[in-house]
């Protein structure tokens, strides 16, 4: 478990925040700029200065201002890729990883080849061994981002932190990073805590999601759940939506489809590739999504999920609401107009229909 | 007659080309001659290595002390930050004289410093070496400091963070990253101590008191020269300083724009 516990006075807000957070898995910490997230992350990382509060990872305690206690973040035996880029300048690539690495082997006494082998496995896992030679500036944005991430995880720390690692890049660049991420996620047991404000980054890569406002926690909880909870003004904007985990069931090769199943149904998506069995998520934007009281016909839309209506709250417009369906033991989400809640009658508990215009696959 | 001698010489010069060649050739003679008289004389020799000596040992001791001076400056939130900034930028601006006769006061017998060094047995240190060492270090402080705190400020409160992550205590971090980030800074403050040290003519003349082979420098001795109308030897020490300042200063500009290239 990883006990956070901060206060911290800032300018335009007072971070005060308590979590406990799972440790394995990425952690997501969501929220709109200024929101603390970045304080939060750099407060776990020792580099911010904290007038009360508590750091527990795991069973060593980093900060206790209660006890006294805090340990400096060059004992603390962590992780930290910055958001832009933090590759030290005056160091090539092997350096560069080096000099994490020879201190962490030094403080934590462990054998040089072990080490050379977790370096060796860190280049590999990011695709970097034909960069090893070259000085930062030689590097575009991704491969510098990537080398970051190489030289934080081939310390194996207890705790990686991220924070914004794809901020500062263009979105060709960012494409050329997930991959890479989604690999750490799958192929290390290492918990990490990534700050985002991006709700793509959040639904593809994270397993538990913190949602930060004005320095306040405003929701926590694993993802999927997050995600569909109307009642979070942060996450609901115009990309507010259900995440939904599931495998590929079947394969139309004729009109180049694959079949998605899920607790609640399954929908045809594009075929991406991917072989039956394989765990994957979806993610259908609540825009996306139209709902009828009675199995619709002769429609374009092939993909239709039963479900009962859980929910139904206002939306940002006045004209909009927000209904949340039980699907199985998903939720999905629509928008629609209210008057088309009264025209249809709709009500909390009625059977309905859902017809899913289009399904996102992510990571 | 003269008028007469002078028309027929042209006479011949215009007949004679060989009669040119042989003026020449004289007039190659007579500065040959005037070169010799201008040899530098020994006492120069000698001022002119104390110089170099004084303004080595200033430049390696003033990088040891302006080092973490600069450092804390560029790093410190401390209220005393803005009083000692201002203490080492003092001799930017006040007459050399002025530092010379504090330090003439301070060193000298009846000073603190005088009675201090008295009382260990090492003498009174105004017209020594020791002294002028001294009064050139404090004289110099702001070329050192100025050039390394731009440089440490320059690189900002990042790299020494993402050291702190890469497991490096501050004084490996200080060593292994804020140091070889900032040495065109410490290239700079060098230079310009260097340059500085030679330079320098009130705050030897004040505590120094110019005696051959101890405190009598470049500058002092080229006052010496002119003060006796020594004019020829002057020439020849002042253009060297001219040169030398000129050289260390091309050196310093392209070696800035060389590193504005590389980053």
């Amino acid at each position: 478990m990883l006990h956070l516990q901060v206060k911290l006075n800032r300018k335009e807000f007072l971070l005060d925040v308590g979590l406990q957070l799972p440790e394995q898995g990425i952690t997501a910490i969501f929220g709109p700029s200024g929101s603390g997230k970045t304080s939060l992350l750099r407060a776990v990382a020792g580099l911010e200065k904290i007038q009360q509060g508590r750091i527990q990872v795991g069973t060593s305690i980093w900060l206790d201002t209660a006890q006294r206690i805090c340990i400096p973040t060059w004992q603390r035996p962590l992780g930290y890729v910055f958001q832009e880029s933090s590759l030290l300048p005056h160091l090539s690539v092997t350096e560069n990883l080096n000099f994490g690495m020879q201190r962490a082997l030094k403080s934590a006494g462990s054998v040089q080849t072990e080490a050379n082998k977790a370096l060796q496995a860190s280049v590999e896992l990011l695709g970097i061994g034909s960069l090893l030679q070259r000085m930062p500036n030689e590097l575009s944005g991704g491969e510098r981002q990537r080398v970051a991430i190489a030289r934080a995880i081939a310390m194996q720390p207890q705790l990686l932190l991220m924070d914004e690692p794809l901020a500062s890049l263009d979105a060709a660049r960012r494409q050329e990073i997930f991959p890479w991420l989604a690999r750490l996620r799958d192929e290390l047991k290492m918990p990490m805590l990534y700050v985002t404000h991006s709700a793509e980054e959040v639904t593809r890569l994270a397993d538990h999601l913190v949602v930060l406002d004005k320095g306040n926690v405003k929701a926590q909880g694993p993802v999927n759940q997050v995600l569909t909870q109307v009642l979070n003004p942060v996450v609901v904007g115009e990309d507010a939506g259900a995440l939904i985990a599931g495998h590929i069931g079947a394969i139309d090769t004729q009109w180049h489809l694959s079949r998605f199943d899920f607790d609640g149904g399954s929908v045809w998506i594009r075929d991406a590739g991917l072989p039956i069995g394989k765990a994957v998520r979806i993610r259908i934007l609540a825009r996306d999504v139209s709902l009828a009281t009675s199995e619709p016909q002769n429609t374009s839309i092939q993909n239709q999920l039963r479900g009962s209506i859980q929910s139904i709250t206002s939306d940002a417009h006045p004209s909009q609401v927000m209904v949340v369906l039980k699907c199985g033991a998903e939720e999905v989400m629509a928008r629609v107009t209210k008057r088309a809640v009264g025209d249809l009658a709709l009500e909390v508990g009625r059977p309905v229909w859902a017809q899913v215009k289009s399904v996102a696959l992510v990571a | 007659m003269r008028d007469k001698d002078s028309a027929l010489r042209n006479l011949w010069c215009r007949l004679y080309p060989t009669h040119v060649e042989y003026r020449q050739r004289t007039r190659l003679k007579a500065l040959r001659r005037k070169l010799a008289r201008m040899n530098l004389t020994p006492d120069s020799w000698q001022a002119i290595q104390l110089t170099f000596e004084l303004a080595t040992l200033t430049t390696l001791l003033l990088l040891v002390l302006a080092t973490p001076l600069a450092w804390w400056l560029s790093q410190t939130q401390s209220a005393w930050r803005a009083p000692i900034h201002a203490m080492v930028t003092l001799p930017l601006v006040l007459p050399p004289s002025v530092l010379g006769f504090y330090l003439l006061i301070v060193m000298g017998p009846q000073g603190p410093l005088g009675q201090f060094t008295q009382s260990m047995g090492w003498g009174v240190l105004s017209f020594t070496f020791t002294g002028l060492l001294i009064g050139s270090i404090l004289f110099s402080l702001p070329f050192a400091v100025q050039p390394l705190q731009h440089a440490f400020d320059a690189i900002g409160s990042r790299p020494m963070e993402v050291a702190a992550t890469l497991r490096a205590s501050p004084l490996d971090a200080f060593f292994s990253v804020a140091l070889p980030l900032a040495k065109p800074g410490m290239v700079t403050a060098a230079i310009l101590s260097f340059a500085h040290t030679v330079g320098e003519f009130g705050v030897v003349l004040m505590i120094g008191g110019n005696i051959p082979g101890q405190t009598r420098v470049v500058s002092t001795e080229i006052y010496g020269h002119v003060e006796a109308m020594e004019y020829a030897q002057a020439h020849l020490l002042a253009a060297g300083m001219l040169v030398f300042s000129f050289v260390v200063l091309l050196a310093l500009a392209l070696m800035n724009r060389r590193q504005r290239q590389v980053v």
